[in-house]
């Protein structure tokens, strides 16, 4: 049994990602679909907290609020007025999405709601902690991940290279 | 009422269908790529959902996600590297306009 500020913190986020999700791609102007996914992002950080995962949360925030949302706003602004709108959905395209979205969510849900594995309550868990992660992410032993650091930390050197190669005036 | 995972996987289910959505019919480079995030984000969250539900004792869809969020992030510098690169070619990022690779 949950208590009742638990229930009404979950309420709020489950229709923060709803709402803004649905609006990030429905909106007609980009810098405001931007800022829809901003709040979408900070409601997933929030699914985060709620689960006890702090630290992803945190990085969630960083990353992804701090990091690629200021990305995507500088790209709209260095290549679009502000104020500008998108023009009017074909009808066909929409309706093409539309039938997409809908029956991927017809049969996506209609497997989950037949599990009955998914209907257990939450198992008790300790949160892991700074040094369970800081071991996890730096070992070489089982369920250690030394290896995928080292191999993002050269995608992020070649990332950047790239970036700079790729959008450099010539 | 007890929050069990289907809870939390039903808004997730909801955000990639959005994402499915805006994928097909945004003509703009760039919302394409915010509905690109929005799929990335809504699998980030079923791993954790599934790691926190039915295996609370090991760390594996934790760290699938750290990695993902770090990989989505490379990813989108480089398209929007990409971005304004086409946009500085051909003055426009709609996708029906694009249609030479080469300029």
């Amino acid at each position: 049994m949950e208590s009742v500020g638990s229930i009404i913190m979950y309420v709020v986020v489950a229709l923060a990602i709803i709402v803004f999700s649905v609006l990030a791609v429905t909106t007609r102007k980009i810098l405001r679909a931007a800022t829809y996914l901003l709040f979408t992002l900070f409601a997933a950080a929030a699914v985060y907290f709620m689960l006890d995962y702090e630290f992803l949360g945190a990085v969630q925030i960083a990353v992804y609020a701090g990091g690629i949302v200021v990305l995507f706003v500088f790209a709209i602004l260095l290549t679009s007025k502000p104020g500008d709108k998108s023009e009017k959905l074909a009808s066909k395209s929409r309706t093409l999405g539309l039938v997409g979205a809908i029956a991927m969510a017809f049969v996506a849900g209609y497997s989950l709601i037949t599990r009955s594995m998914l209907l257990l309550p939450k198992p008790e868990m300790d949160a892991p902690t700074m040094q369970n992660i800081g071991e996890a992410m730096l070992g070489t032993g089982e369920g250690q991940y030394l290896l995928p650091f080292e191999a993002v930390s050269v995608l992020l050197l070649a990332c950047i290279i790239g970036g700079v190669v790729v959008a450099r005036k010539r | 009422m007890e929050i069990t995972a289907i809870y939390y996987l039903i808004p997730a289910l909801i955000m990639f269908c959005c994402g499915v959505y805006g994928f097909i019919t945004r003509k703009n480079m760039i919302a394409i790529l915010i509905s690109l995030e929005l799929m990335l984000n809504a699998v980030d969250i079923n791993f954790v959902v599934f790691n926190r539900f039915l295996y609370p004792e090991q760390m594996e869809g934790m760290f699938f996600t750290l990695f993902a969020i770090a990989i989505a992030a490379a990813e989108t510098a480089v398209a929007i590297a990409i971005i304004i690169n086409i946009f500085r070619a051909a003055k426009n990022i709609d996708v029906r306009d694009l249609t030479k690779m080469k300029f």
